[in-house]
């Protein structure tokens, strides 16, 4: 597959790619020093461009076709996974994906949306947007790591629930709403993830957690600045205005409390360094989970309650 | 998330007025019949000749559904705080403070507690003309604080929905009232306390894909649009026109996500039956 390149990636993409073609002509002193010289701009332009992306920007990188998805975190920072299919109602979603894992000395459920790389897998993928068995499929995976007393981890990666005349037939506001009430009071731990789209309740069907935490350049929100701006500027042309008014990066959710930490991504966001971002992404899990497995069923319970009802921002 | 389009095609008894000179009549919109105000009101907003179900607010529900002067209101001046700072083609603050004006109410749902032929019971209602009845902070608070009122008093709790979803311009905030408020319920549900889950037209979006999908016992008004994505959505998605009944009490009902639809006439009856029967 081409290198695929967003619009503000490209000035650093063509410094990058100069520098490919001077290295044929490597040994001569001059070209070499300019191979340094030119590193150390593109270095410059990067930290300038990551530090300060707009909204709308980070949107993108969260949406990059080439950013790792679940199963790419899931094969790069995990042994023994078994992936485990069907809701054992309906069918299997192949949405979401999930099974048992052992990451470092944790054995874990881990669970999360997935989406395709490419036409054919984004259809078989359904774009990572779940009908109601994924989530119901998701909630019989947790159940068995409550049962067998393993945490859960999931990933949020979704543009929405699939909005879809079957989706409907078969309960899809039923089936978010009771993962949303059955999550709540899972005996185990349960740590969240947000690694690309969070788009409202599509992504917190999934998203129940004790610990919640972002990657630097995803968003999560109630809705897609998109259907955002079609809705209140009635017109697909104020995306990006959406965005800021939207307030939905991680930097942002993390101002408003509604998530527990950032993640940091390899410079120029996780798809310029799958291994890198999973390094870094696997750390901190097992950071989170030494934390979590300490904690008493009653006390997990009670901390996540109590989480999601401080979340709100009113006068009385 | 289709209730400002709603809005506008909708025809509330409230902008209805405005096409009938001297305000005591009302046009149905099912049959077309001319339904002189009292009378509709005497048989709580549903058409005399078709049964067609008029959307009505808070208050009259407070009146339908709880025993006279019963209601105690809990939160009542709650009102948003905008914590986005948002603005689309208006401040929302001004849109708040627009609503609040126009339909003396704080915000999208009144809550406290009353009595349904002399027992107490948690009450919230919905109100759809405060920006489509969506859920921001405001909502998932008071609802939050009703649902545990009734867990530490056990009193039954009977909710009434008419959301388009969840409030836009409180962002993440909003999506967060789902979890909140569905995390509570599921508290309430371990202490088996009785939850009622009434739908009225519409119940789509954040607010169906949360706590009006979690009652022990989900009733449905006639020809409600009940669903989580609105027709529009679907319809483009799909590109194809929607059966007809598509997400409505009926459909729902026959597709097995809820338990009785029931005229409202019967609400209050229905109600009172199912607590007596499991308390
Ligand atoms: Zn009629």
């Amino acid at each position: 597959m081409a290198k695929i390149v967003l619009d503000f990636e490209k000035p650093i993409f063509d410094l990058e790619a100069k520098i490919d073609e001077m290295r044929k002509f490597s040994g001569n002193l001059n070209i070499e020093k300019e191979i340094v010289r030119i590193e150390e701009k593109v270095k410059k332009l990067k930290e300038n461009l990551y530090n300060d992306l707009t909204r709308w920007q980070r949107v993108q990188l969260a949406r990059h076709p080439e950013r790792p998805y679940t199963l790419d975190y899931i094969y790069l920072m995990t042994e023994n996974f078994v992936e485990l299919h069907g809701d054992r109602y309906f069918k299997d979603d192949k949405s979401i994906v999930g099974g048992f894992a052992k990451i470092d000395n944790f054995n874990v459920m881990i669970i999360g949306h997935q989406k395709g790389r490419d036409t054919k897998s984004n259809v078989f993928r359904n774009f990572g947007m779940p009908n109601p068995e994924g989530y119901r499929k998701a909630l019989r995976l947790m159940k068995l790591a409550e049962k067998f007393n393993k945490p859960v981890i999931t990933m949020i990666d979704t543009p929405g629930a699939y909005p879809g005349l079957e989706a409907e037939e078969r309960g899809q506001a039923e089936a978010i709403a009771r993962n949303l009430f059955e999550m709540s009071k899972l005996k185990v731990p349960i740590l969240v993830i947000i690694i690309g789209e969070g788009a409202s309740g599509g992504a917190l069907g999934i998203g129940v957690g004790n610990r919640v935490l972002m990657l630097e350049n995803c968003w999560y929100s109630v809705i897609s600045p998109e259907s955002c701006s079609s809705i209140l500027w009635r017109s697909w042309e104020f995306k990006e205005q959406a965005a800021e008014a939207l307030k939905l990066t991680a930097p942002d959710l993390l101002n408003q409390k509604l998530i527990d930490r950032i993640v940091p991504e390899p410079l120029g966001g996780a798809h310029t360094d799958y291994k890198e971002a999973a390094t870094i992404l696997k750390k901190v899990i097992i950071e989170e989970l030494t934390h979590l497995v300490k904690l008493k069923p009653e006390k997990l319970v009670e901390n996540r309650l109590e989480k999601f009802s401080k979340m709100g921002e009113f006068i009385e | 998330m289709s209730w400002f389009n709603r809005s506008k095609e909708n025809i509330s008894p409230d902008t209805m007025k405005k096409d009938i000179p001297d305000g005591l009549w009302e046009k149905c919109e099912g049959c077309g019949e001319i339904i002189h105000n009292k009378q509709l009101e005497q048989n709580l907003w549903t058409c005399i000749k078709c049964g067609f179900h008029f959307r009505i607010g808070s208050q009259e529900y407070i009146n339908i559904i709880l025993d006279k002067g019963s209601f105690r209101e809990m939160d009542k001046k709650m009102r948003s705080a905008d914590p986005l700072d948002f603005t689309d083609t208006k401040k929302y603050t001004s849109r708040v403070q627009e609503t609040i004006k126009k339909s003396g109410l704080y915000d999208a749902v009144r809550t406290g507690i009353g009595k349904l032929n002399n027992i107490e019971i948690g009450f919230g209602c919905m109100d759809f003309k405060f920006i489509g009845g969506s859920m921001g902070s405001v909502v998932g608070e008071k609802i939050s604080r009703l649902i545990d009122r009734c867990y530490r008093y056990k009193y039954p709790l009977v909710i009434i929905s008419a959301s388009g979803g969840a409030r836009m311009m409180e962002g993440a905030y909003s999506l967060m009232q789902m979890a909140k408020t569905s995390s509570r319920l599921a508290r309430l549900a371990e202490a088996k306390v009785p939850y009622i889950s009434i739908l009225t037209d519409p119940t789509t979006g954040g607010t169906s894909a949360s706590y009006a999908m979690l009652g022990d016992f989900i009733i449905a008004e006639p020809q409600a649009l009940i669903g989580f994505a609105g027709p529009r959505v679907i319809k483009q998605t799909i590109g194809k026109d929607l059966p007809e009944g598509f997400q409505k009490s009926e459909f729902v009902l026959e597709h097995g996500f809820i338990d009785i639809v029931t005229p409202r006439k019967e609400l209050k009856n229905t109600i009172f039956n199912l607590i007596t029967l499991v308390s």
